[in-house]
């Protein structure tokens, strides 16, 4: 059994469409702790003790967000530099997340084509999520691919609860341990892992 | 001799023990208390004491000028200029209205002039020990009528003084002779001419100002250097019998002298100590004064003339609220603020007896119609609280602002809203309309009838009345409400309703305003988790604006306004969890002296704004600079 925290990144919940439909029902879900950060810090004052015994006492972590800006919402970043602290998270002394899985649930407005190189962002997500994966591996962390919704801005309703299903299959498969390590790096995104899943395709 | 005096104080003592508190449980007030003793100790009744009650009369009108000098500590020239529109304007008239109606109506019955000039002044009088206290238990000295009350009680009090300068004056008919042969024995500088005498006057009260002013203070400090808390006592009591002793010899009267001395040294940094120390001889020689009053009345007068004692209790306060409606109209204040504040201070208060047994001893007025005033006066503040039951529940309902206008209730879709905001003032009404801009219902409950009219008339739901009554919070709709906000303006009032939503209402969650932490604490001890100090977010905020101005960066600051917030909060907590462990008994003031200790002790160990080692961390750096790289 793997326990799986979702920290989890919003500025304005109550104009979301698709985000919403990804938390609901996340807290009541065995192994899975759900981490509104915005909720929790709306004067961006993180807790850091609190944050790292939350780091220690998962296995997988999940960055959730809407991806803004090729990036993530300011709340976020702040976790991230004031939790992952040197000889803590990192440096000489900084073992303590060593060894644990980490990824990016994104959504993002526009569609799956124009995130390649030869399309209008000119870059692929992965190459957007740079940071976030090497900051991951400066904390010794398996980095995954991430697991994304495109086209949110044109999507139905029935094609956010599908994703959103998706999404909630791939964490509770987490849980249990389902796919080895080398299996969940070797896909471009984390949805390719969940057979219902329309792959990508708005 | 010895055994008769203290047989004596006993009777005195123990008769006051006995009605003060009887006298309060009806609600009566202490003065009304003081008078019943003085009456059933009196000749009249039991006949304890007889014709020695005119000695201590003389004795216990020392308590009348030790009240005078506190009067004069307690104005605070500030207070009198912010208020100096409704004191003089409300105030003023009110006297001024009182005393030339009263008069005139007097000389219509063939008074001769002077007496009913006197009458009208001393039955202009209301009583502000009764007033006040009635006030502040109902919660409505904020409201207008409340201020208003206390501004025209204000000129009140201050009037007295010109009005006991006055009185002699007065004293031109009758007695004359004797009372210029009376003051003759006692004053030194009656044989002076005239010129000379007006000089010694007007030495004495400049003595007394430039004596205050340079003298005194030194005096005090270094009495209280000696932290010899009886020697403070003494010189207190020395300042005031010092000051009689000069105003008798130059012939004037001490009250003025006291109060005279008392407005000079309210600005003082010793103006507390005096109260404190002056506060129970002027108390008790107060009470013993009353009982006199009460002793000396002359009940075979009343017997004999009932009908007219009842008809001056009936038409005195009846003039005084005509007048009191004029004026409170004309000053805008809303009808039943009006007639909250005109029936309150319709009574003729306690200044009336100082005034009645002064013009008594001036022989402006006979004794039979001293006596028959004392009666009257009597009567009328012991009536005052049938009269405000009276005011409130018979005369309001009719006229005045309904606690629920006939529109909403015959609403058939009665709204519920979420939240019950209870009182309105500077505090409920910040809380209210920032729930109302982020589209959450309210409903109001506020005791200040004018509020309550402008809120009705821009549309809100808003209930008027006492808003710890238990039906008045059930039709708001406290039963389907979610939330109730606190915020009535005094503490005493917030744990009343503390207490009736806890026992009525389970399912509503408490948000209240607190004051201090004395408060703070009360309100944890009932339980509740959501408690605000009403000046700790702005005094932060103040402490961050300053932070901001000396050069520190915005951020860090207000940053470290919020860590200093929760490490306050955490230590309140502590606080409140050991603050009964302690075996000896300590004043609240020194209790809360020794909290802020704690506070600030806590401060230098705990507070460390420095821990976001997130930033720029110190200890990277070094373990960089240890780093060996490989040579390029």
């Amino acid at each position: 059994m793997k326990k799986v925290l979702v920290i989890f990144a919003h500025p304005m919940l109550e104009k979301s469409l698709t985000q919403i439909k990804f938390i609901e029902g996340l807290k009541t879900m065995p192994h899975i702790f759900f981490h509104d950060l915005y909720q929790t810090y709306p004067d961006f004052d993180v807790d850091v003790e609190f944050e790292k015994e939350l780091l220690l006492n998962h296995d997988v972590i999940v960055w959730q967000h809407p991806f803004y800006w090729y990036s993530s919402p300011p709340l976020l970043k702040q976790w991230i530099d004031l939790v992952l602290e040197h000889g803590w998270a990192y440096g000489k002394d900084g073992i303590y997340l060593k060894g644990k899985m980490i990824f990016n649930a994104i959504t993002t407005g526009g569609p799956n084509f124009g995130y390649e190189e030869t399309g209008f962002n000119k870059h692929t997500i992965r190459q957007f999520l740079a940071p976030f994966e090497q900051t991951a591996i400066l904390c010794n962390m398996h980095y995954l691919p991430p697991f994304v919704m495109h086209g949110t801005h044109r999507a139905s309703q029935d094609e956010r609860i599908e994703f959103a299903n998706s999404y909630k299959q791939l964490l509770t498969d987490l849980t249990v341990n389902k796919f080895y390590l080398h299996k969940l790096t070797s896909v471009k995104y984390l949805n390719e892992l969940i057979p219902s899943s329309k792959n990508q395709t708005v | 001799m010895e055994g008769n005096f203290l047989f004596q104080a006993f009777v005195y003592l123990l008769s006051a023990v006995i009605f003060v508190p009887i006298a309060k449980l009806l609600g009566l007030g202490s003065v009304l208390g003081y008078l019943i003793a003085g009456i059933i100790i009196g000749p009249f009744v039991m006949g304890f004491i007889g014709e020695e009650g005119e000695d201590i009369m003389h004795f216990a009108e020392f308590g009348v000028v030790m009240m005078l000098f506190l009067v004069g500590l307690e104005l605070e020239p500030s207070l009198l200029w912010r208020m100096k529109k409704p004191i003089l304007g409300l105030g003023g008239l009110q006297v001024l209205l009182t005393t030339v109606v009263i008069a005139t109506i007097a000389i219509l019955i063939d008074a001769p002039w002077n007496e009913a000039l006197a009458l009208g002044m001393i039955l202009a009088m209301s009583s502000t020990a009764i007033v006040l206290q009635t006030l502040n238990e109902k919660g409505l000295m904020q409201t207008s009528a409340g201020q208003n009350s206390f501004a025209v009680l204000l000129f009140q009090d201050i009037a007295v003084i010109p009005i006991l300068a006055l009185m002699p004056l007065l004293a031109i008919h009758h007695e004359i002779t004797h009372a210029a042969n009376e003051h003759a024995s006692t004053s030194l500088i009656s044989n002076f001419p005239a010129w000379l005498q007006t000089l010694a006057v007007l030495g004495a009260v400049a003595l007394i100002i430039i004596a205050g002013r340079t003298l005194v203070r030194p005096l005090l400090r270094f009495v209280a250097a000696t932290k010899l808390r009886e020697l403070f006592t003494a010189t207190a009591l020395l300042l005031v019998v010092g000051i009689t002793v000069l105003m008798t010899l130059v012939g004037l009267s001490p009250a003025l002298g006291t109060f005279l001395a008392g407005v000079v040294l309210a600005n003082s940094e010793y103006r507390h100590e005096l109260e404190s120390d002056i506060e129970p001889f002027k108390g008790l020689l107060l009470g013993l004064f009353f009982i006199a009053v009460g002793a000396s009345i002359n009940f075979q007068l009343i017997i004999e003339n009932p009908l007219l004692i009842a008809g001056l209790v009936i038409i005195i306060p009846l003039i005084k609220t005509i007048i009191l409606l004029i004026l409170g109209r004309s000053f805008k204040m809303g009808t039943d603020q009006n007639f909250i504040f005109a029936t309150g201070l319709s009574q003729v208060g306690e200044f009336a007896f100082v005034l009645l047994s002064f013009v008594s001893l001036q022989g402006i007025l006979n004794d039979e119609t001293v006596s028959m005033m004392m009666a009257v006066v009597a009567i009328t503040m012991a009536l005052t609280p049938l009269l405000n039951v009276v005011t409130e529940k018979i005369i309001i309902p009719r006229i005045g602002t309904k606690e629920l206008t006939q529109e909403i209730e015959a609403d058939v879709i009665e709204e519920k809203n979420p939240v019950i905001v209870a009182g309105f003032g500077r505090y409920g009404s910040i809380v209210g309309r920032f729930l109302k801009a982020n589209g959450t219902e309210i409903t109001v409950l506020d005791i200040d009838s004018d509020r309550v009219e402008l809120l009705r008339k821009l549309g809100r739901k808003v209930y008027y009345g006492d808003a710890t009554r238990y039906d008045l919070l059930k039709s708001a709709g406290a039963d389907d409400a979610k939330m109730i906000i606190i915020a009535l303006d005094t503490p005493e009032k917030c744990l009343e309703l503390i207490t009736t939503v806890k026992k009525h209402f389970p399912n509503l969650q408490i948000m209240v305003r607190a004051y201090d932490r004395a408060d703070t604490f009360k309100m944890m001890d009932e339980g509740l988790l959501y408690i605000y100090r009403e000046t700790l977010d702005s005094a932060l905020r103040m402490g961050v604006d300053s932070l901001k101005l000396l050069g520190h960066r915005a951020y860090r600051v207000e940053r470290m306004a919020r860590t200093f917030r929760k490490h306050d909060e955490m230590n309140l907590k502590k606080l409140a969890a050991v603050r009964y462990d302690q075996k000896e008994f300590i004043s609240t003031a020194r209790q809360s002296i020794s909290e802020l200790e704690q506070f600030l002790l806590a401060d230098l160990k705990e507070v460390n704004l420095d821990k976001d080692e997130g930033w720029d961390v110190e200890s990277l750096r070094e373990e960089v600079q240890n780093m060996r790289f490989p040579a390029k």
